[in-house]
């Protein structure tokens, strides 16, 4: 049956059994990929979308449950040039690794800086509950403060977007050449990538 | 032909733009509904390695598949650093597996497993990118008019050393496609590498921020059809009958069909109607030969090969285990458990297919082209050069899709009774945790000896359990022996034990229970690592020893090992007073041709659960191609592996997997996660890989510190169900 509902800033005519869920309808009926089927089950989060704002698990989400008044955005909505706080800084980063859980982690992120600029780590572990088997989520926590940074025009992303990831804190490279050039004991001379 | 876009780096206005003008790249523009891209050589083909358009951009061949680790990007760097193109032109794709057969192979190896991407094709890759530059040099020459030798390359052009007229490589690369390819190159010197090396960012970013990368799951062909599909859930049962009249006036639904012996699948217009659909079919199975057995069972056959006699093969043997023991002045003994695992890759298991009589086409997420088309050209019943895959990126692969196809089998099956009809299977989150190929189940009796001076002089370490090798490729097993199996614990190599103990015995009892096993990321050496590594802390402390002094004791042979141990110890700072609650342990390992080491610290908060505060983490890969990638993969690998160790378990029941989906297969999450220091110090002269060893530090490290916490001995694993030990 058809059905008129609200995504990404269009209002859209769905022909689809009310007791499809809303990933289904985005991903067969709306060819809206991005967002991701992992589990069914609302445990994973890759489903994340916003429903006027506030991140939802689309994969048990009936059609039956939206009306047309509900504003979804997905993945492919959430900014123009991929520019959302949380996108620049991902990108700055090099968050994604395989990235198929990456567009629901990306809406669930970005729920939570627009609903609070400063997320503290406890906010984040409270918030932040999708899963990664890859295991990005040290560069989703630095990435989460730094969009925040982003956010309140601390940073700028230009700068960010350079031929090399944005290094982050938590790694020590011990380059050989430089290291050998300058000590016998390559291996324990420190020297920043 | 209709193209379909599916793979674009950041640079996606060079890479569309090139592809237009030539129109021949192939890999970046998937072909869709058609032959593959013409595979003979192009025009602007250099080498098999490296495609250079006439506006420069460079597109270079990748045979290896990229999910997640940052092999692209790094194999990349390697053509690239030898090529001496401007890095900013840069661009990638796939060649076929059904295009490498035609050539002769020349693209090698596509299996990406074993950590193995890089270590593995290291010197061909490099060797391609510099007969490229040779071939470029010779033809620049030819255009200045000098002489190759007095020209060279760099950053996109070939420079004449006494004009100083240069040419762009997009001008020259038609030409330079015509020569005479060198015998023999010389690769550049590591000191002179301006790529290899350099944390560069990930060609593979962009499009995974915005939904633009299609994966599998996502793939949509004109005319498409999809297939949910449900298997036995006993292994080695098969279908009795199903009764398709049931559903086949539901919504969408095109047929019902019987897949192989073992699995029914419904097609349908959409994928949620195909599996709405398969939900109501009814389906009686022939549970077969296994349907009786259960945990217990394999528990006590595992319990049995512990100190059993039979089908004992011997891995590592050096001085004499038994009058060490004998002589020993104190013994330690301790037995170690290690559960099933599935991989769950976040995209479940899928594949598309298209089949005539003729030709058979699969668009899949696979680690291995190669085996893919193998498993595509068998259930088509065509040779494998009627057939292709087209690879596509990967939603995680951890092993799972290196060398199982059953998925891609069972879609060209299905796509079987439907002719010349693209049909994509896609299975649910249940079918993929029920059917996986499980990290194997072991158990381990430690039996230690200590010498007077309170230090280790004679192990036994008796593994008890499957054997990997053994279901996959049994041609591999020696005498039958799986020596795979010894993975960390092996005399030399690769993946040799990073002690010299003057009286040792690993040995294994092999005990094939019927679930599948697979190679699982880490693979042996995860649970290795938590039998060596923590029994070592137990040893350490019956000689009232601290742990790293205790292993440093045995490393006197082993100076890499030792120096990524003292790595993390200095920067951990281990020995000196710690802050306060904050307890260490320590592991250490050399596997997939790496050494690497962890320093785990917990502590315990007022409700007396332990927290995972931070690991330091040391890795000695030879030659670290990318250390922002490396970080990448370290911290992830402590994600895969911490989860195994808190929480992942399949357990079997009336011969099938208890577990269905990640609310009784808990993965960790982003609270649980330490912050983690990782220290890249690559010493040159070896390759080794990333992707895997250092998961297996992870367990046994912050187990050993989890001890030094809670005096509690974690030997059973997922530890939130052996043990009374809290995670915060």
């Amino acid at each position: 049956m058809a059905k008129k509902i609200h995504v990404n800033g269009k209002l859209v005519t769905v022909s689809a059994d009310d007791a499809t869920p809303l990933l289904w309808v985005l991903r067969e009926h709306l060819e809206l990929t991005g967002t991701k089927f992992g589990c069914g089950i609302a445990q994973c989060g890759a489903c994340t979308v916003h429903l006027d704002g506030q991140p939802v698990r689309s994969c048990v989400y009936p059609l039956s449950a939206i009306t047309e008044n509900q504003k979804i955005t997905t993945i492919e909505g959430l900014s123009e040039d991929t520019n959302h706080p949380i996108q620049q800084a991902w990108a700055a980063l090099d968050t994604p690794q395989c990235g198929y859980c990456q567009s629901g982690m990306i809406m669930a992120c970005a729920a939570l800086l627009d609903s609070n600029p400063n997320p503290s780590d406890d906010d984040i572990n409270s918030t932040i509950t999708n899963i990664c088997r890859c295991g990005t989520f040290q560069r989703v926590r630095e990435g989460i403060h730094l969009a925040a940074e982003i956010k309140a025009g601390k940073k700028v992303a230009k700068e960010m977007n350079s031929e090399q990831t944005e290094t982050t804190n938590a790694v020590e490279f011990f380059d050989p050449n430089a290291a050998s050039e300058q000590s016998s004991n390559a291996l324990y001379t420190e020297v920043k990538a | 032909m209709s193209t379909h876009t599916i793979a674009v780096s950041r640079r996606r206005f060079l890479i569309s733009t090139g592809a237009a003008g030539a129109g021949l790249s192939l890999g970046m523009m998937l072909p869709i509904g058609a032959h593959a891209a013409k595979s003979e050589k192009q025009p602007d083909e250099v080498n098999a390695w490296v495609v250079i358009h006439p506006d420069d951009t460079v597109v270079v061949r990748i045979a290896r598949s990229e999910m997640g680790q940052g092999t692209l990007t790094g194999l990349v760097q390697m053509v690239a650093e030898e090529l001496e193109c401007n890095w900013d032109n840069v661009s990638w794709e796939y060649p076929t597996p059904g295009q490498s057969l035609e050539r002769n192979r020349v693209w090698g190896n596509f299996s990406t497993g074993g950590s193995q991407g890089i270590r593995g094709s290291e010197k061909y890759v490099r060797e391609g990118g510099a007969i490229a530059r040779t071939l470029l040099v010779e033809a620049g020459a030819n255009k200045l008019k000098d002489k190759p030798a007095d020209c060279y390359a760099e950053n996109g052009y070939v420079i004449s050393k006494r004009s100083k007229k240069k040419v762009r490589f997009g001008e020259i690369a038609s030409d330079a496609a015509q020569l005479v390819p060198p015998t023999e190159v010389t690769l550049k010197d590591p000191k002179d590498w301006k790529l290899i090396g350099k944390p560069i960012k990930r060609l593979d970013t962009q499009d995974k921020l915005n939904g633009k990368q299609v994966y599998g799951a996502d793939l949509k062909l004109p005319g498409m059809l999809n297939a949910s599909i449900k298997a036995c859930p006993v292994f080695g049962g098969t279908v009795a009958s199903f009764d398709e009249s049931k559903v086949m006036k539901l919504p969408g639904v095109k047929s019902v069909v019987k897949v192989d012996d073992n699995a029914v699948a419904v097609i349908a217009d959409t994928w949620w109607q195909a599996k709405t659909a398969l939900d109501q079919l009814p389906i009686k199975w022939n549970e077969g030969p296994n349907a009786n057995v259960s945990q217990a069972d394999i528990e006590k056959s595992l319990t049995e090969g512990l100190t059993s006699d039979k089908d004992v093969f011997v891995g590592n043997e050096n001085g004499d285990v038994n009058a060490g023991l004998k002589s020993a002045a104190k013994v330690v003994e301790a037995t170690y458990h290690y559960p099933y695992q599935n991989h769950a890759t976040m995209e479940p298991m899928n594949a598309t297919a298209k089949w005539t009589k003729d030709r058979c086409e699969v668009w899949c997420p696979t680690q291995n082209g190669e085996t893919a088309l193998a498993a595509a050209a068998d259930a088509a019943g065509l040779p494998q050069e009627q057939c292709d895959v087209y690879k596509i990126h990967l939603g995680g692969g951890f092993g799972r899709r290196a060398s199982s196809h059953d998925y891609v089998r069972q879609s060209v099956l299905i796509a079987k009774a439907m002719p010349g009809t693209p049909i994509k299977l896609l299975w649910t989150r249940e079918e993929d945790m029920q059917h996986g190929h499980y990290h194997p189940v072991t158990k381990a009796r430690m039996v230690g000896g200590l010498n007077k001076e309170g230090y280790l002089d004679s192990l036994h370490m008796r593994i008890s359990g499957q054997s990997i090798v053994a279901a996959i490729f049994p041609n591999f097993l020696k005498d039958g022996k799986d020596p795979f199996v010894f993975q960390g614990m092996m005399a030399e190599g690769d993946q040799a034990i990073s002690y010299g103990i003057k009286n040792l015995l690993v040995d294994h009892a092999m005990r094939n229970p019927h679930v599948p096993p697979g190679f699982w990321r880490g693979v042996n050496a995860n649970q290795n690592m938590v039998y060596m590594e923590s029994f070592l802390d137990e040893l350490a402390e019956a000689g009232s020893k601290d742990p790293l002094d205790f292993r440093r004791n045995l490393m006197k042979d082993h100076p890499k090992s030792l120096a990524v141990l003292e790595a993390v110890a200095k920067k951990s700072g281990w020995g000196q007073k710690s802050p306060k609650g904050i307890h260490r342990g320590l592991a250490v390992c050399n596997a997939f041709g790496s050494y690497v080491a962890a320093c785990a610290e917990v502590s315990v908060d007022k409700s007396g659960a332990v927290v995972l505060e931070r690991i330091v983490a040391a890795t000695d890969p030879g030659h670290a191609v990318n250390p922002q990638q490396i970080e990448a993969q370290v911290s992830g690998s402590f994600v895969y592996g911490l989860s195994a160790m808190l929480y992942g378990e399949c357990t079997v029941k009336d011969g099938h997997i208890e577990q269905s989906n990640f609310h009784d297969f808990p993965s960790l999450k982003i609270a649980q996660m330490p912050k983690v220091d990782t220290i890249v110090m690559p010493s040159g002269g070896f390759w080794g890989g990333v992707g895997e060893p250092t998961i297996a530090v992870a367990a046994p490290a912050v187990l050993n510190a989890i001890y030094a916490a809670t005096g509690k001995r974690v030997r059973q694993l997922p530890l939130t169900k052996y043990s009374d030990v809290k995670i915060a």
